[in-house]
């Protein structure tokens, strides 16, 4: 059996898939579950290739329920366990994610965004947003990283193993079809040589023990029987999410200091509008730019800070306003409008965004 | 209180969650007491991973002294299957009803069976929805009225009733174990039970019980009908017994 997976750091050139796959295996990820459909394919083509040089463990299953639902047994049996999915998949998977957000399974799902309504296209898009934060009958106590390109890819995969962990909250590394399929240099890295501490994880259940004669039995439901019984669970969890949300927020502020309009995008589009901001600025316009990291916790004290000046805000993004529906939920008791450029399904460049801040 | 002698009850069976929360005459806790006498007659309890569905049989959620985990409607076998994935040393057992596992379900089943998953699954049948008030199952016998077929259950428009073993015994490999019993054979079917585990603890492949189960709140039945209707009705569109690759047990 090999070793370390990476041992020290290097330089690669690869897609977001494999990133993800290397992470994962860096990060010490036991066991992925997974359906295919494109464009999270390769993660599962990465993995299946690597997973037995590294002792790791592998499961195709017949569907999505099944793939989120057989993570969830392989994190009760206390493996850093994970899984991946996208468009139409992402929709099957919010039952399983459902149960893990009741539950407070640590599983990692990796959503690769493409387009919809429907199968719609494999290609890309921002429109899994709402679904990835908010999707299932609940009130949304899931962490979402949203990645920008290969090097987030790497990074945020490792941390969401430990954050899911450590939080215990299902936890979501957000892609697209672009970071899917596109290559990039970044540096992969063993954790533990950047000081990087894996979070232990444990069984749930099965642990050590005959229950009843050493232990108590763990018994975990999604059930319960009367409203207040169930208020009360959902209101701790409401607590425990609000008290961790300041540990976990994570956003990128540019030049927002003296900023009369902000943009703000997640995700890959965050890219070009960094870039137009670039642009703009040469060009002596007073442009700042808002990226959310965390789109759950959404950093919203950051966001009304990198606003505060400003006479406008616009939210440019590969959906018809998802991310603008947060960011209005964030800003309601502000003044400052807050305008779109919306794409859906499609992706955006810098160019263009320059076009439309200037064309105002 | 001056309490009555109690029969000897398995030790997995946890006496700080009785009285169960079954109603009077039903079937699963005969079926669940079959499990827990299994399951210490094989000393498997330190390993052991209940998982129970939605349906009536979430009401075991915190039934035996077993790690337990209550899953969604049908989803138990993919917890299960995921959890023995991740840790082989246990012995994963999903416990449902005939809804969850032959219809919501029923993908689930099939696949855990064709990749002869080495988990038992434990499917109770009382042919119908009981948790939610008595609606037509797969196992719903032609005739038999249910509140979602008032009329009686009428082939031509609905299907026959599922026959669960016989369909896993057809797609599962020769090593998986498959049987049917039922709730008035009791020692036959902890037998079953028995082997299924024995099957799973060895690592020999899938194992797959059926046991016939008596609903008679939604069945709107007294003693005698109850029994009845299990023995005679159920009795003889269900084969009890054991399905083997080559020859059955009876
Ligand atoms: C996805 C989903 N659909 C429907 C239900 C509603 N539901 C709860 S229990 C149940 C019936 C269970 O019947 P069965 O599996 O036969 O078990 P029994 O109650 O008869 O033991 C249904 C349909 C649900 N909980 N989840
Ligand atoms: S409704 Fe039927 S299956 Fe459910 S507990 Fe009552 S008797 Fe048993």
């Amino acid at each position: 059996m090999a070793d370390k997976p990476i041992v020290g750091e290097k330089r690669a050139f690869m897609t977001g898939n494999e990133a993800v796959t290397w992470a994962a295996l860096a990060a010490g990820a036991h066991i992925m579950y997974g359906y295919p459909i494109t464009p999270q394919n390769e993660i599962m083509h990465y993995w299946t290739r690597m997973a037995p040089k590294y002792d790791r463990g592998f499961l195709q299953t017949e569907d999505e329920l099944s793939a989120g639902f057989t993570c969830i047994g392989g994190v009760l049996a206390g493996k850093r366990a994970f899984t991946g999915t996208a468009g139409p998949g992402t929709i099957l998977m919010q039952e399983p994610l459902s149960m893990a957000e009741m539950m407070r399974i640590p599983m990692v799902t990796v959503i690769c965004q493409r387009g919809g309504p429907s199968t719609a296209t494999v290609i890309y898009s921002q429109q899994e947003t709402r679904l990835t934060c908010f999707g299932g009958n609940g009130e949304g106590y899931r962490l979402v990283y949203s990645t920008a390109g290969q090097q987030d890819l790497f990074d945020y995969t490792i941390k969401a193993f430990n954050v899911a962990w450590k939080y215990r909250f299902p936890t979501f590394i957000l892609s697209d079809g672009y970071q899917s399929k596109m290559r990039e240099p970044l540096t992969i890295y063993d954790p533990e040589e950047r000081g990087i501490k894996m979070v232990e994880t444990e069984p749930l259940l099965g642990g050590t023990g005959i229950p009843g004669v050493d232990r108590d039995p763990r018994h975990l439901r999604n059930t319960y029987n009367m409203e207040d019984e169930l208020y009360q669970v959902v209101m701790d969890m409401d607590q425990e999410y609000k008290r961790i949300a300041p540990e976990v927020v994570e956003y990128k502020a540019m030049e927002t200091e003296d900023a009369e309009l902000v943009l703000v995008a997640h995700g890959i589009v965050s890219r070009a509008t960094e870039g137009a901001v670039r642009v703009l600025r040469e060009q002596g316009y007073r442009v700042g730019h808002f990226r959310p990291i965390t789109l759950r916790p959404f950093p919203g004290e950051a966001l009304k800070e990198a606003v505060a000046k400003a006479r406008r805000v616009l939210v440019v993004e590969s959906s018809m306003g998802q991310l603008a529906g947060m960011v209005k939920e964030e800003l309601y008791d502000l003044s400052v409008p807050v305008t779109g450029y919306f794409r859906p399904g499609e992706g955006i460049t810098a160019e263009e965004v320059v076009e439309q801040v200037r064309g105002r | 209180m001056a309490t009555l002698p109690q029969p000897p009850m398995p030790v997995v069976w946890r006496s700080e969650t009785k009285p169960h929360k079954f109603c009077p005459g039903c079937g699963h806790p005969l079926v669940l007491k079959a499990l827990g006498e299994s399951i210490e007659e094989l000393g498997i309890q330190d390993k052991t991973v209940f998982g129970c569905d939605i349906g009536c049989s979430l009401l075991a959620w915190d039934f035996f002294n077993l790690d337990t985990v209550q899953a969604h409607h049908g989803r138990v076998t993919p917890v299960i299957v995921g959890l023995h994935r991740a840790n082989p040393r246990l012995v994963g057992i999903a416990y449902m009803g005939d809804g969850g596992g032959y219809a919501i379900g029923s993908q689930h089943l099939v696949n855990a069976a064709t990749r002869n998953e080495k988990i038992m699954v434990l499917l109770v049948n009382n042919t119908l929805y009981a948790m939610t008030g008595g609606q037509m199952a797969p196992t719903t016998l032609p005739k038999q009225k249910t509140e979602t077929s008032p009329y009686g259950r009428e082939p031509e428009t609905t299907g026959k009733p599922t026959l669960g073993p016989e369909m896993i015994r057809a797609i599962a490999p020769d090593s998986a174990y498959v049987a049917r019993g039922t709730v008035s054979r009791l020692p036959q079917l902890k037998r079953f039970i028995k082997k299924g585990l024995e099957n799973v603890v060895s690592g020999k492949g899938f194992a797959f019980i059926e046991a016939l189960s008596l609903c008679p709140t939604n069945w709107r039945t007294n003693a005698e009908e109850t029994w009845k209707f299990l023995e005679q009705d159920m009795h003889g569109y269900f084969p009890v017994g054991e399905l083997a690759p080559e020859k059955g047990e009876e």
